[in-house]
């Protein structure tokens, strides 16, 4: 554990023209160290011009392979590149960059950080069915983690070196896969996961998708995505 | 000698050429082609000795000889649809590997550009 060697800052980016530069400027400022890097995940906007102006790296893939595709290749960056810790956050500017040395501090207890949304600060409020799956999920990993974990979906994290090279190779990049299942992943590996509170705003732009139907769909997909992975072999760390 | 005798020998016979012409030209990869042989083969030996399915069905209790058909052509095209989810996540997969991997080189092939 330990953040001798340089941090890299990850954000995977879909069509987040708008909102995707002030991200990588709010990152320079909290973490003027660190090397970003902007994983466009084939978009049909200018997200990479925008986020290379901004002075980020870019990533870009040849088409689309969702988030967990898009962080693998960040750490396969990280890793290739030696980086000591990754940090992910969301290009449309819900997380908030000044929380980043808070994540990078866990990686002194932990493998893997995750930023809670579920606290005093920020106004995050989910209802109804995904309310009850993140409820579940929640309960579960923080039983399967033996420490609390309130936000499992939470897509503003840290990783350490020992985490990245373990998601370099396992990864998943099925749908929630990059959440949950990277976390029982690494839980599997033997790996400590603990959080630490963050400030949510409101996505500057887009709008979270919020039907009935589509959040009990979400319920349903987070619940098989949680049976599938606690059911896995565990990965295999290499030896060091 | 019926004609839907003649008819079931033509067809099987036909699908063995099939699929024996699409492995030659390649179009067809071999661990496919060896499956469809195998069921192709099968099909032939039913047509052309259709006492053999009468007395295997009555030996295995089916009343309609028919229906052991069915039962196995069910079973068949189940194992087959399995095998080729399998075989189409395991490309997608590595199909999104490769995806990462150009991202990675591609940004070193402009950064190294950008040096020159």
């Amino acid at each position: 554990m330990g953040t001798e060697q340089p941090t890299l800052v990850a954000i995977p980016a879909l069509n987040e023209q708008e909102s995707v530069a002030e991200v990588v400027r709010g990152v320079r400022q909290a973490v003027p160290d660190a090397h970003i890097v902007v994983v466009d995940d084939s978009s049909d906007d200018r997200t990479a011009e925008v986020s290379r102006a901004a002075g980020a790296e870019v990533l870009s893939l040849p088409f689309n392979v969702g988030v967990g595709g898009a962080m693998r290749t960040a750490f396969l960056y990280a890793l290739a590149n030696d980086f000591g810790a990754v940090v992910q956050l969301d290009a449309d500017g819900q997380h908030e960059p000044a929380d980043i040395p808070a994540l990078l501090g866990g990686l002194d207890l932990a493998s893997v950080v995750i930023g809670t949304r579920f606290s005093e600060h920020g106004d995050y409020q989910v209802r109804g069915p995904r309310r009850w799956a993140m409820r579940t999920l929640a309960l579960v990993l923080s039983r399967v983690a033996g420490t609390s974990l309130s936000d499992t979906t939470s897509g503003f994290r840290a990783a350490d070196r020992r985490a990245i090279e373990l998601f370099a190779r396992h990864y998943p990049a099925e749908y929630l896969g990059d959440t949950i299942e990277s976390l029982v992943i690494a839980l599997r590996a033997g790996l400590p996961v603990a959080q630490v509170p963050v400030t949510m705003h409101p996505r500057r732009t887009g709008s979270p998708s919020q039907t009935p139907l589509r959040a009990t769909l979400y319920l349903g997909r987070a619940l098989l995505a949680l049976v599938v992975a606690l059911s896995r072999r565990r990965p295999q760390m290499r030896e060091r | 000698m019926t004609a839907s005798y003649l008819l079931g020998v033509a067809a099987s016979f036909g699908t063995v050429l099939f699929v024996i012409e699409l492995l030659r030209r390649g179009i067809l990869r071999e661990k496919y082609a060896v499956l469809w042989l195998a069921v192709s083969a099968g099909l032939l030996l039913f047509a052309l000795f259709p006492n053999l399915l009468t007395s295997l069905a009555t030996a295995l209790g089916f009343q309609v000889p028919a229906n052991l058909l069915f039962l196995l052509s069910a079973v068949l095209l189940l194992l087959v649809s399995v095998q080729l989810s399998y075989e189409i996540s395991r490309v997608e997969s590595r199909t999104r590997r490769l995806a990462e991997e150009f991202a990675l080189l591609r940004n070193e092939v402009e950064k190294l550009r950008r040096e020159e």
